[in-house]
């Protein structure tokens, strides 16, 4: 019986997802082209934020990213401290930078239409509080991953500190509420909502982040091959090294 | 564990254990926003509350790699590791001696720098209670983050980065009350929150941290 953690083997791993990789990489390309071409040159200005509104097509999507890739981290953490996968331990490793770029383009995209319309590049606002301080968790899991010589230890270490850390996470998001009231508009989409963003912004919107999400999930297959074989080729050098 | 409680508390105590560095950066934090900042009293009054939550949170940070360091070098930490108390008990007690030895002098210590930062009289309570119910939580969380880099040759500026973001919640809550304090507001809510994630902490971090040092010894 086909079952998911048939993928749990690195080799069946890299030649399914080598299979799939050419054409997340493809349709990424082409969400992301016509999301943003749709959404930066066939859509109304504002009418009060002018053309700056257009920066929610890479704004939303890449804030949403940095989240699940957090949680996608969360997951595969979980799995290898259940299951010890190894390629699960590499996935979780694969998709932190990722995840820091992502919280970096919604930072910078963010202060880019802060200063227009906020009138400041930056304000400590619950919301880019706490996308701050997700930042600064990515850095740490990274830099924690870097700095453990065993692999084994080193993915026991992190993916306890991404569970100890999303508790943490969940924490500052809900203590910065507390600290400070926010500039920073409510959400742009939900699921159990009436109304969302206006439909002209609504579906170029969704197409970007079908965009962001392929581009992802290719990213992520990709770097955890690279990194299943950078293992692999480390394991041949030190049997090369023993028998010399 | 009453052993260990007091020889961990004997070691930090005796010469050459570091008792009195935390406190003494703590009074060099607080002596320093002055000069960084002016000596205007009613600007220093102010930023009185934060600057103490960040200086003994500071003090606190700087003192957490000698919870785990010395004894993973002599090797007694393998030792408690096959003795019959549990790990997460070892982690506990760490922790609790830590906070005895780091955090308690910090929150006595508090009031008298006050006074150099002329916080408002209205201040001092909320100030104490907050630090009083805040700093268990930080021993706590270092205890964990010092689990984290026992093995790690220089672990101590990663372990800053790796627990300075956990501090976040602590010190939001810690510092919100003790302002609110000195503004004369009610100080419950914070409080209440404060105590809640310390309670938090040591309900669950004991475990973590212990499953962290058993693969640390692994």
């Amino acid at each position: 019986m086909a079952s998911l953690w048939e993928y749990a083997n690195p080799k069946k791993f890299i030649d399914t997802t080598s299979r799939f990789i050419p054409w997340l990489f493809g349709s990424a390309l082409i969400c992301l082209v016509t999301g943003l071409v749709w959404g930066f040159f066939f859509t109304p200005d504002d009418f009060r934020q002018g053309s700056t509104v257009k920066i929610i097509y890479l704004h939303v999507p890449s804030a949403l990213m940095a989240i699940n890739a957090w949680l996608m981290m969360l997951v595969a953490s979980l799995i290898w401290i259940v299951r010890r996968h190894h390629v699960s331990a590499l996935a979780a490793r694969a998709a932190a930078p990722v995840g820091v770029v992502m919280t970096l383009i919604a930072l910078a995209t963010g202060a880019i239409w802060g200063q227009p319309m906020w009138g400041t590049w930056w304000a400590w606002d619950p919301r880019l509080t706490s996308f701050l301080i997700l930042f600064l968790f990515y850095l740490g899991y990274i830099a924690l991953w870097e700095a453990i010589e065993n692999d084994d230890t080193a993915a026991d270490l992190t993916s306890i500190l991404c569970l100890v850390g999303s508790v943490f996470a969940l924490l500052s998001r809900y203590a910065v509420n507390f600290w400070n009231q926010g500039l920073h508009q409510g959400a742009s989409l939900s699921l159990d909502k009436e109304e969302n963003v206006h439909d002209v912004f609504y579906h170029p919107l969704l197409i970007c982040i079908a965009g962001f999400v392929l581009l992802f999930i290719a990213l992520v297959f990709l770097r955890t091959q690279t990194e299943i074989r950078a293992r692999r080729m480390r394991a041949l050098m030190a049997r090369e090294r023993l028998t010399a | 564990m009453k052993a260990l409680l007091l020889r961990d508390i004997r070691l930090a105590i005796r010469a050459g254990g570091g008792f009195g560095l935390g406190l003494a950066f703590f009074l060099i934090v607080v002596v320093l926003v002055p000069f960084g900042v002016g000596p205007q009293s009613e600007l220093l009054s102010r930023i009185a509350a934060g600057t103490l939550w960040i200086g003994a949170l500071l003090a606190c940070l700087l003192s957490l790699d000698r919870i785990f360091a010395l004894d993973w070098e002599d090797g007694s930490l393998d030792l408690l590791a096959t003795a019959p108390l549990p790990m997460e008990a070892i982690a506990a007690i760490k922790a609790l001696a830590h906070w005895l030895t780091t955090g308690l002098p910090l929150v006595l210590a508090a009031p008298i720098l006050a006074v150099l930062l002329n916080l408002p009289a209205a201040g001092y309570g909320p100030l104490i209670l907050s630090l009083l119910l805040g700093t268990p939580a930080l021993s706590m969380i270092g205890t964990f983050g010092a689990a984290l880099t026992v093995g790690l040759k220089r672990g101590g500026l990663l372990l800053s980065l790796l627990v300075l973001p956990l501090y976040v919640p602590t010190l939001i809550f810690g510092a919100e009350a003790a302002r609110r304090g000195v503004d004369g507001f009610d100080t419950t809510t914070p409080m209440l929150m404060l105590a809640g994630i310390t309670c938090g902490t040591i309900a669950l971090l004991p475990f973590a941290a212990a499953a962290v040092l058993r693969v640390n010894l692994r």
